[in-house]
């Protein structure tokens, strides 16, 4: 059965390179219009809006590149977590290594965030550069089962090659966020200069009042359809993660009991925020647990994930790994 | 006419001799991967034995009156680290662990002991080495069983035999191995 689940570690990651791939290539080219959107808006004449054009493509590309080689040292810091060895938390440390074994992966680094609501994450752009963090409370509140589950649904976000769709899914909300954000303040503050000099072009300047309201509402809309990719794609991977953990870790109890002390827990992790929250276990920003079926969460809903786990439990993880494998066919 | 038809067999064969560089790369790929696991075991398996002198050494002092716990355990661990054959192996692996197990019961004797932190840390690392085995072995049947599967199905299986892939053996728990030793106390 392993075989065949192996096969599906494979066709996942592929799945993964694909969707990479086309999510660079549609990010290109909504950068290329929007840029050229926007330069026309601006500039108000087909020609000079190529500067904007290229503007927001060196934009793009500059900061797609530097977060995508520091983006984990990114989140990283911004989540102020700080490595650790062994000796630090030697439980933690093993627990990661037993996964990293099991996976047959590179032991990866790892990371404690000093906070006490329980949560963990792992970032990277690829297994050989993988980080996994969890908050101190994480290693207070659970078991070292539990530890070990929780762990091993990071390790398959490792072996997946979630952690680099997921880096790759936040580089595209950040920079049409920044693009946006650029233009709109700038419209903001040079809007009484620019329609000054630009009043007296005539049909140019019709064209150019179309393209101001079409670029404004793209800069409106554009971060939001962002966020609905980064919600919509990270809900079906926690799924697919806790299902590659169960055969791991071969405990879908450890995961499910993880999962139910975690979202019981009425604590609220201070460093995560918006552009971070995809990447942990369990939603971090609490009040969104509520609709959590809704468009607008990232994690699908405790409940239905600890369910499905209990069922592997009863089963026995035989059945699991047989369940799993079926998506090969 | 000629020339169409003989583009058309160049381009089948280009295809042909690609499409055997890659499941050749995925062979030896999945035969490297088998073999880097099989050594994973033997990296832990060493690593257990490797952490037993610091644990002597850590609770040696209170084991004062109770010498012969502490050679029961030095004897086992070298008797279990000579080369034998797997039956053999695993009745000295149990001797192992049974003496380990020993040496926890007499601890609760001593309550100064029984929050030892060298033997606290013992404990997690044994244990931990102990899930890293069973993973390692895990992880090794996992990939025995992608090469072996590669192998068996077609196109590999044309040419894979003649080239020197053959199938391997499953790492298959006997004895007193089959569970994962922990520690126990009779």
């Amino acid at each position: 059965m392993e075989g065949r689940d192996q096969g599906t570690f494979r066709e996942r990651i592929a799945r993964n390179r694909r969707n990479s791939l086309l999510l660079i290539a549609v990010f290109l080219a909504f950068i290329t219009i929007f840029g050229y959107i926007i330069g026309f808006a601006w500039l108000g004449d087909p020609t000079r809006a190529l500067f904007g054009l290229a503007l927001a493509l060196v934009v793009g590309v500059v900061f797609g590149l530097i977060s995508y080689f520091a983006g984990d040292k990114m989140v990283l810091a911004a989540s102020r977590a700080r490595e650790i060895t062994h000796d630090d938390a030697p439980v933690l440390f093993n627990v990661v290594e037993e996964m990293s074994i099991a996976s047959g992966l590179p032991m990866p680094k790892v990371y404690i965030v000093d906070d006490s609501a329980p949560n963990a994450f792992a970032t990277g752009r690829d297994p050989e550069h993988a980080t996994v963090a969890v908050t101190s409370g994480l290693l207070e509140k659970l078991d070292r089962d539990e530890l070990q589950g929780v762990m091993a649904h990071e390790m398959s976000h490792v072996a997946n090659f979630d952690i680099r769709y997921s880096m790759l899914v936040g580089i595209l909300v950040g920079t049409t966020v920044l693009i946006s954000d650029f233009f709109l303040r700038g419209l903001w503050f040079s809007g009484g200069r620019g329609g000054g000099r630009r009043g007296g072009d005539g049909g140019g300047g019709q064209l150019q009042i179309i393209m101001i309201i079409i670029a404004v509402v793209l800069a409106i809309l554009a971060p939001l359809f962002a966020r609905l990719l980064q919600l919509s794609i990270s809900r079906q991977r926690e799924f697919l993660a806790d299902a590659t953990a169960v055969r791991l870790a071969r405990n879908p109890k450890g995961l499910a009991d993880a999962l139910q002390k975690i979202s019981g827990d009425r604590e609220v992790l201070e460093v995560a925020n918006r552009a971070t929250a995809h990447l942990y276990i369990a939603n971090p920003i609490k009040k969104f647990e509520k609709r959590s079926k809704g468009l607008f969460s990232t994690h699908p809903p405790i409940e239905e994930r600890v369910k499905i786990l209990r069922a592997l439990e009863a089963g026995g993880v035989a059945e699991t790994t047989g369940q799993t494998s079926t998506e090969t066919t | 006419m000629g020339i169409v038809l003989l583009i058309v067999l160049v381009v089948i064969v280009a295809i042909l001799v690609i499409f055997a560089i890659v499941t050749y790369n995925g062979l030896v790929r999945r035969r490297n991967e088998v073999e880097e696991s099989y050594r994973q075991i033997d990296v832990q398996l060493k690593r257990r034995y490797d952490l037993i002198p610091n644990l002597l050494e850590g609770v040696k002092k209170y084991f004062r009156q109770e010498q012969d716990v502490l050679t029961q355990i030095t004897q086992a661990r070298s008797q279990a680290m000579q080369p034998q054959s797997p039956g053999q192996q695993a009745q000295s692996e149990a001797r192992l662990s049974g003496a380990i197990g020993n040496l926890f019961a007499v601890a609760e004797n001593y309550p100064d002991l029984r929050s030892n932190t060298v033997l606290l840390d013992f404990q997690e690392e044994l244990s931990s080495t102990e899930n890293k085995i069973s993973f390692a072995r895990q992880h090794y049947n996992d990939s025995v069983q992608s090469y072996n599967t590669k192998i068996q199905s077609f196109p590999a299986v044309i040419f894979a035999r003649s080239m020197g892939f053959t199938e391997k053996e499953y790492f298959e728990a006997q004895g007193p191995e089959r569970e994962s030793v922990t520690v126990s106390y009779d």
